[in-house]
């Protein structure tokens, strides 16, 4: 396979893998490293990658356990992950900028949900997976996906109940 | 879509029974249109979703071209032919070698050879002289 080639398969499902590594890792550089070390990976057993029918699945499991790999090792070295792309929560008052402070506060609220909760968030609302895709990917079964999943809208949305009324309060 | 509709799909969709059609509904009434002020959360969430996933991955990958493998393959290539190139080479000039010594040890024993001819061809008049001495001690 030559390299434009290899960029065409990739290229439809690039972004799904950073936003996944986004999600995990939180950190816009760390995320962009991890995308950039799986694609070079996928380009490096390219060879390898024409048996699998499914390379978009393969790429993002790919992603999923070296985003976990990462965050275990960043535990186990007692590291705190740095990132900046932090908004300040109380710079903007106006109503105009409310939107997109709830914006924000959703992304700190997943950010505190359980690493499957986040995946089968990130998987199912944002990249709308269909149920036997996420559970093959997170080697769950489609029960415990569903289970995972109510749990975690569930939770984002109480959370983001109690931001708006200490807002108007 | 009637809020009444779109309330009960809420409440599939916070225990995940809805399918991905009907998130994409709920998702449009709540990236379009006004929205009760009690279901106010759910448009903030779908507005994340959809923002989120407009995220893109822009930075450059940069791909070695793969010629590491021929390279390697070349060199594998290159030791054999050499070892071979020796080994065959040497079978060869031994070869030449015992050809060469074959054909001088072949000269030097023809040398022999007509050497000896030579010789007997003298004993030849040896015995022409021995045969006249006896013709003249018979006669006397």
């Amino acid at each position: 396979m030559q390299q434009t080639e290899f960029l065409n398969v990739v290229l439809p499902f690039k972004d799904k893998l950073y936003r996944l590594a986004k999600r995990l890792l939180v950190s816009k550089e760390e995320a962009e490293d991890a995308t950039q070390e799986i694609l070079m990976k996928l380009w490096s057993k390219n060879n390898m990658m024409e048996g699998y029918n499914n390379v978009e699945a393969y790429a993002m499991m790919m992603t999923k356990n070296f985003c976990l790999d990462r965050l275990k090792s960043k535990q186990a070295g007692n590291l705190k992950l740095v990132h900046s792309n932090y908004k300040d929560e109380n710079v903007s008052l106006q109503n105009e900028l409310e939107v997109s402070d709830s914006l924000s506060w959703i992304e700190r609220i997943m950010e505190e949900l359980p690493e499957q909760q986040k995946m089968v968030l990130q998987l199912r609302d944002v990249e709308q997976y269909e149920f036997e895709e996420i559970a093959e990917l997170l080697d769950m079964s489609a029960t415990a996906v569903r289970v995972t999943l109510s749990r975690a809208r569930k939770t984002v949305r109480e959370k983001l109940v109690q931001k708006h009324n200490y807002g108007i309060k | 879509m009637e809020l009444n509709n779109i309330e009960k799909l809420l409440e599939k969709y916070l225990e995940a029974t809805t399918t991905v059609v009907e998130e994409e509904m709920l998702r449009e009434y709540f990236t379009k249109e006004e929205v009760p002020l009690h279901l106010k959360e759910y448009a903030s969430m779908f507005q994340y979703f959809s923002i989120a996933k407009e995220e893109k991955f822009t930075k450059k990958v940069p791909l070695k071209p793969r010629k590491r493998s021929y390279i390697k393959w070349i060199s594998v290539a290159a030791v054999s032919i050499l070892i071979f190139g020796i080994y065959f080479g040497r079978s060869y000039q031994e070869q030449r070698e015992a050809e060469y010594a074959y054909q001088e040890t072949k000269k030097a024993l023809s040398l022999l050879a007509a050497n000896l001819g030579k010789g007997t061809e003298k004993v030849a008049y040896l015995r022409e002289f021995e045969e006249t001495k006896q013709k003249i001690y018979n006669k006397n």
